[in-house]
Order: C-alpha cells, then structure tokens, then sequence
C-alpha cells in the first residue's frame, strides 16, 4: 500500500461448516515458499513451531491478513476471511485478529491506557466481549496504565500487548514468538498470564515458538512447519510422541503428561504424582501442591532408560511398568527412540542401538522405565 | 528609526510569503513524502531525484524556467491565462509558487525520514486493531511523525525567508508585492546605504541563528521510537 486510500469491501461471508479453523496459503518467493494447508480445533492453543525460516510468522501473517497471498483460503469459526478462487481478502484491518508481535509494537506516543484503549474504542460496543478492567486485571497491569510503553521493561511491554490485542474482542489471537525477546526472568514473568488466557478465553489461539518448552507448556495442538510446508499436525500429546517423525526436536524428542498431585513428602521435599490410568506414580523435587491438582510435566526422551528387570537398588527414584509400542531406528544413528505405553500415557525413551540390541527389544514387550528427570510445566 | 517603512513592508511580505509557502508545502509534501517513503516502485529514485534538483541546481536556474512556464507563452502562463488569472510573473502568487519548488526538497526530506524511521511496524499494529489506512496514518503516523513536522516545517520556513535568486528571477523588485527582505538588502547595498543594510542583514543572521538553535536543541529532546 502506497496511499492510504480506503477501499471499498464487501461485508464479511459466514461460510457453514464445523466450527473450526481452516486455512491454505500459498506463496512463492525467491528463496523462500510457503505452502501449508491446516486444520486447526476452534478454541484452544495450536501452536506453529519450527525452526526460524520455516515459515511460522509467514503462516502467521497471512492468518492476519497483513500479507495477503495470491493464493490462499481463510475460515475461522465459519467467517470467511479468504477465499482466492471466488476473489474474496478481506484487509487486515477488517479482520476480528489480535495479534502480539513478538517486539510488542505498542504505539510511543500514547501511554498505556490509550494504547489499550485504541483497539477497543474501534469496534462498536455491541460487539466488544472484555473490557478494559477485565483485561487489565487478566494480565496484571493495573499499575502502568499511565506509563508510556517507553519506560516499560520487555515483559511489561509484552503483557500490555496481549492486553491490548484482546481488548479488540479478537475472533482470533495470533501470539508471534511473544516471549523470544525476553530474558529467562521475563519469560517465567509473561507464562503464567499466557496460561491464563489459554484457560479463561473462548477463542482460538495460534501461537509462534521455536520453545519446544513454550510449545509443551500452553498448547493443545502442534503443528511443524518445515521449509514452508507442514510436516505434521495433530492434537500435542500424540504429535509429540510420533516417533516415525524426523524429529523436529531431535535430540531434546520429550513427552508430555498429564498427571494428578497425590503426596508430598516434607522430609525429602518430594511431590508425588499420580499417572492417569496407572497404578504407577512419579515423584519430583517440588514445594507441595494441592492434591488432586491436575499438573503437566514434561519427560525427556534421554532421561528415560529401560531395563528388563525392576532395578532394585538404583538411585533412579522412578520405576515404571511399560509396554513397548514402537521405535524409529535410524541406521547412522547411534541411538534409538523407543516408545512405551505406561498407564494411559505414553514415553519416549532414548536409548543407545547397541542397548536396544542387546535387549531385545520386541513390541508389546514388558519392562520398566527407569525416569532420572521430570520436569513440571505447568500447576492448572 | 533605523528601518524605513519600505524595509517593514519588506519584512513583513517575507513572513508573509514563506508562512504560505510553509503551509502548501506542508500539504504537498506530505503524500509526496509518504509515497517515497512507502513505495517500492521504479520511480521512487527519479522523483526523489527531481525533488532534489533545488538543493544543487542555482535559484536563477530555477527562476529562469520558472519565469518561462509562468510568462505568456509558457505553460504555466498559458493555463493562468486560460482561467482568466493573466500571468504570474511578478506577482506575489507567483513569488508563491516559485518558493514552493525552491524550499521542497527542505520539506520532503525530513517528512520522508521521518516515515521511514516510523517503518511498517506502528502501522500493522494498528491495522491488527482495526483501523483503516487513513486512521492509522492519523491516529500513529501523524503523532510519531511530529518531530518531523517540526522540523521539516521550520526548514521550509527559513529556506523561503532565505530566498533571492528565484525572487530576483520571477518576481523583480516591486514594492510592497515582490519586494522581500533579501533583495531590499540588495537594494539598500546598490545604493550604498550600507547602515539599512545592516539593519537588515544582521536581522537576519539573527533570526535564522535563532531558528536553528531552536531545531537543534529539539531535536536532542526527541523521544526515539521503540
């Protein structure tokens, strides 16, 4: 765009269908294409993960309607918002998206409140579903509203951002890699309010990282995008654990587990876990929880190993009955990722390939996971 | 009285002259420097090149071509005539339109900066929020472009009050019309009053010191967008 001369659109179609996000985009650059086709739930967190140049804020932008491709097709909960064969774009400013930009981009000139104000006071009051308190008090902001984003800190400057996106009653929340900017400190600052919104709000987020721990923490659905293209899209758990992947988390390959607090230990400050559809449990060095809190931990497939037998004397605190599933056995690979069904849950462990020879190791095998490190994502 | 009532006239049509010329040039040079700003088009480089021209070329250059097109036979004199206006050769309209092209590149130049320190960002921001291209322009471009604006006005401004050569060109030396500052210093100096002249003279270097200071010192306290 050159001069901002206004133009003319025709009211936004409602298509029919599932209520559901569905999208095709389709660019072509020198030295860069995008071509992905996706399915995403209606409500919940997808996140877009992939390594930088994959294609993750392309994807994101389109959604947006800030770059419109050629070609390209756009529903989100059954409004139409593209549609390239019938010649239909709707502009990005007609699109009910927030989007948080991963460098905030809140507006130097106007303090905090009026920069929270200008995407509310946009949309008729009919329409607006949050109000300025609300959202205030969602990301804990109450005392900045009449700063201006310049004497911010980062993480204060990103809380805004997601306050003001909401705040324009958004369809859709578009999240581009909103923590990549800040430090360690700032992250674990932004996180919780991020769970929040992933918990309290009604609407689909589409969430940006390259944080394989960002990703396991908030979201719901994963999808991988490599060089442009997707290589696999599915609920989290199960996308996680497919082990026929060419892994985009290669050697940090984790599952992620649902879990329920049931103990706590005070003499050796260790909270006890309870596995769904297992008798097995799992303890970790933690401050005590709630029991029957639901948590969600993460396993690292290098901090599983097997063994045919209960190892009675290890050091290792957690002992696991399982099941093998499968594996991927990559031949100039020294290792191999196993995968095993423990209670409802499924693990990867990685062991080396002359281990996985010298047990060997058969499917719907019986052993035990030997777990040297649980880490805890999340405390809903 | 060190000044006559001639050199007053004088002052005042030099106010007079580049307070309008500022304005128009405010108004013209703002989407000229939005669209070299913005645009990614072959064209970019010759227009800002043209714009340019008056930074290097002399004013009697300027002034020359002006007085051409402006007279009788020239284009400019040819619509003029056709509308009934007559020509605008030493007229004070015409003083107008010659300070417009002489001090435009003073105007562009700082707004196009400014644009393009502004980038992309701000305005997807605010396209994300739900405000159309003209909103956005005036709601976040406009407001972090002020700097800009200051600047690229008072530029302007000084440039035109600076002005001679074009003046000399198109507009002689009428009193009260086309009679500014810069050519009653001249005049004053060919008649060897050199006592006016200094009067004059050293009201000027004055003012354009002031105004500097002015631009200088304000733009150390502009606040950088983040």
């Amino acid at each position: 765009m050159i001069w901002p001369f206004a133009r003319r659109t025709p009211a936004i179609r409602t298509v029919s269908g599932p209520g559901e996000i569905q999208a095709r985009f389709k660019v072509a650059h020198p030295g860069f294409s995008l071509d992905v086709e996706l399915s995403l739930p209606g409500r919940g967190v997808s996140a877009l993960f992939g390594h930088s140049g994959s294609g993750k804020t392309s994807c994101l932008r389109c959604f947006a309607g800030l770059d419109q491709p050629a070609n390209g097709y756009l529903q989100v909960n059954g409004e139409l918002w593209q549609d390239s064969a019938q010649g239909i774009c709707v502009p990005a400013h007609q699109r009910a998206v927030g989007y948080v930009f991963q460098d905030a981009r809140l507006f130097a000139h106007l303090t905090v409140r009026r920069n929270l104000e200008y995407g509310l006071k946009r949309i008729p009051a009919a329409q607006r579903r949050i109000a300025l308190e609300q959202a205030v008090e969602l990301l804990g902001i109450e005392h900045l509203l009449q700063r201006l984003p310049g004497n911010l800190s980062g993480g204060e400057q990103q809380r805004v951002g997601i306050a003001r996106a909401l705040l324009s009653s958004p369809r859709l929340l578009l999240l581009d890699e909103p923590l990549a900017a800040l430090d360690l400190k700032r992250k674990q600052e932004v996180l919780p309010y991020l769970e929040r919104l992933h918990t309290e709000l009604e609407i689909p987020l589409v969430y940006v990282s390259h944080s394989p721990d960002e990703v396991a923490r908030l979201a719901d659905h994963l999808v991988l995008l490599e060089d442009g293209k997707v290589s696999a899209s599915g609920p989290l758990k199960e996308t996680l654990l497919r082990a026929d992947l060419p892994f985009v988390f290669e050697d940090d390959a984790e599952a992620v587990v649902d879990g329920v607090v049931s103990g706590h230990d005070p003499a050796y400050g260790l909270l006890a876990l309870q596995l769904p559809g297992s008798s097995a449990g799992l303890q970790l060095p933690h401050a005590p929880l709630a029991l029957g809190q639901p948590v969600r931990i993460k396993i690292k497939a290098r901090d599983v190993s097997l063994s045919l037998q209960r190892a009675a004397d290890s050091s290792v605190l957690n002992l696991l009955p399982a099941r093998v599933v499968d594996w991927i056995n990559v031949a100039e690979q020294a290792h191999v990722l196993v995968r095993v069904q423990v209670g409802g849950e499924q693990l990867l462990a990685r062991i080396t390939r002359y281990s996985f020879d010298r047990l060997q190791i058969q499917r719907e095998q019986t052993l035990w996971a030997q777990v040297k490190s649980v880490s805890l994502l999340s405390a809903n | 009285m060190p000044l006559s009532k001639a050199d007053f006239a004088a002052v005042l049509l030099t106010l007079e002259l580049a307070s309008l010329t500022t304005v128009l040039l405010l108004l013209i040079g703002t989407p000229i420097a939005w669209w070299l700003a913005r645009t990614n088009s072959r064209w970019k480089q010759p227009l800002g090149a043209i714009v340019a021209l008056p930074l290097v070329l002399p004013p009697t250059v300027i002034g020359f071509y002006l007085l051409i097109s402006m007279g009788p036979h020239g284009v400019i004199g040819q619509l003029t005539q056709s509308l009934g206006l007559g020509t605008l050769t030493f007229t004070f309209a015409g003083l107008v339109i010659g300070s417009v092209f002489y001090s435009l590149p003073f105007v562009v130049q700082p707004l196009q900066n400014a644009f393009e320190s502004i980038g992309r960002g701000p305005l997807e921001a605010a396209a994300t929020l739900r405000a159309g291209p003209w909103d956005a322009f005036f709601s976040v471009v406009l407001p972090l472009a002020k700097p800009g604006f200051v600047t690229a006005a008072i530029l302007g401004f000084a440039h035109t009050v600076g002005e001679f050569g074009v003046v000399l060109m198109i507009g002689g030396n009428i009193p009260g019309k086309t009679q500014v500052a810069s050519v009653q210093i001249y005049n004053h100096v060919e008649s060897l009053e050199y006592a006016q002249a200094h009067w004059l003279a050293g009201g000027m270097v004055l003012f354009s010191f002031i105004v500097l200071l002015a631009l200088y010192s304000g733009r150390s306290r502009t606040r950088v967008w983040q």
